[in-house]
């Protein structure tokens, strides 16, 4: 069992059990929101259609590979194990990608391996970010997004250094 | 905009690469297999959104998101000083918060995009300083205890799954940091130019 297997179970009935206890109609409210969720799926999905679209292509198509190898001297230079580079590649646009890529790199090089902890810190500190950006913007009708997307790179950009940085602070090398 | 680039960028490298590589014929199925896959996400996560967007009403109609709230307030005001003047908005941001830390993102999304979409209203469409830090902010980690990579580690066959907490933490901070900052920085360089 682990723990959140234990959280939502407790969420769900602490929430309904508090709503009773303020004399909440808490099934009427519960289907009432759960119906709103529907609006924002429906306008969700063509972000999705979009994004999902571009990645699948760009995943077959070894421009991955390439850009990887592209970038394997600055990743050195930023103390990053080049070995993780499809995984920074892949992270962004797609947490199954990441999962899948991650799972391949700790397998290969062992879960307590330097690479391997550096992938699985890398994993725990980053988001899907494109992802984000898609549905959050999708679903208020945003179509200038500003400065979002460089700050939410930098910000992957900084979570992969600090993850490798960290591993060799707390575990070494 | 950046959309725009960042999609016409992956679909023209994926062409180059595709007819580089011959590997065009994955690159064309991969594309429709794409979009399909979209929509088998979308009903995936349809059940899980709308379970979380009726969670979050009964939270709304008990009083129990005010509370929420009220614990969030003082960071919220000072990073979000205008989501922080309409007591739904701050309410759905605090909800996300709280979500983002228990490591629940299916949670999270859908009452980010509920805060989203208020911090929206009136704005015409492009995104206000605010709703672009909210955004960066969930496009960062900030969950206590990564679960799902904690069960990836134990399958690989790892004994103590959750040895990595205190680099993630360190990694996280930084990383939320950093979106901060940067966040801060180009909204100040933009309003320069």
């Amino acid at each position: 069992m682990n723990l959140t297997s234990f959280v939502i179970p407790l969420l769900l009935a602490g929430i309904a059990v508090y709503g009773s206890g303020k004399h909440v109609d808490v099934y009427a409210a519960l289907t009432r929101g759960a119906g709103e969720g529907l609006s924002v799926l429906l306008r969700i999905i063509p972000a999705l259609v979009g994004l999902l679209t571009a990645v699948s292509m760009f995943r077959v198509s070894g421009a991955m590979e390439w850009i990887s190898g592209l970038c394997s001297p600055i990743l050195g230079f930023l103390g990053v194990p080049p070995e993780t580079a499809p995984l920074m590649l892949v992270r962004p646009v797609s947490g199954n990608g990441a999962l899948a890529v991650a799972s391949d790199l700790m397998a290969a090089y062992g879960p307590d391996s330097y690479i391997g902890r550096v992938a699985a810190v890398m994993l725990g500190s980053t988001e899907t970010t494109f992802y984000t950006i898609a549905v959050y913007f999708g679903s208020a009708g945003i179509h200038k997004t500003r400065h979002t997307v460089p700050a939410a790179l930098v910000a992957d950009l900084t979570g992969f250094v600090a993850a490798a940085l960290a591993v060799r602070l707390f575990f070494g090398t | 905009m950046a959309m725009t680039w960042v999609w016409t960028g992956m679909v023209v490298l994926s062409l180059i690469f595709g007819v580089a590589y011959g590997r065009l014929d994955s690159v064309a199925n991969a594309a429709l297999e794409g979009a399909e896959s979209a929509i088998q996400l979308s009903l995936s996560m349809a059940g899980i959104l709308c379970l979380w967007s009726g969670v979050m009403e009964v939270m709304n109609a008990s009083g129990l998101s005010t509370g929420l709230a009220k614990a969030f307030r003082p960071i919220l005001r000072r990073l979000l000083p205008q989501a922080c003047q309409d007591s739904e908005t701050l309410a759905a941001v605090s909800a996300n918060f709280s979500a983002n830390l228990l490591g629940l993102g299916n949670a999270a999304t859908p009452l980010g995009i509920q805060a989203a979409r208020r911090m929206s209203w009136g704005c015409g469409g492009v995104a206000s300083d605010e709703l672009c830090l909210l955004v960066v902010l969930n496009t960062a980690s900030i969950q206590l205890i990564p679960a799902t990579i904690a069960s990836v580690r134990a399958a690989a066959g790892c004994a103590t799954p959750l040895d990595i907490l205190p680099a993630v933490w360190f990694a996280s901070v930084l990383s939320v940091l950093a979106g901060l900052a940067s966040a801060w920085l180009f909204s100040h360089w933009g309003a320069e130019r």
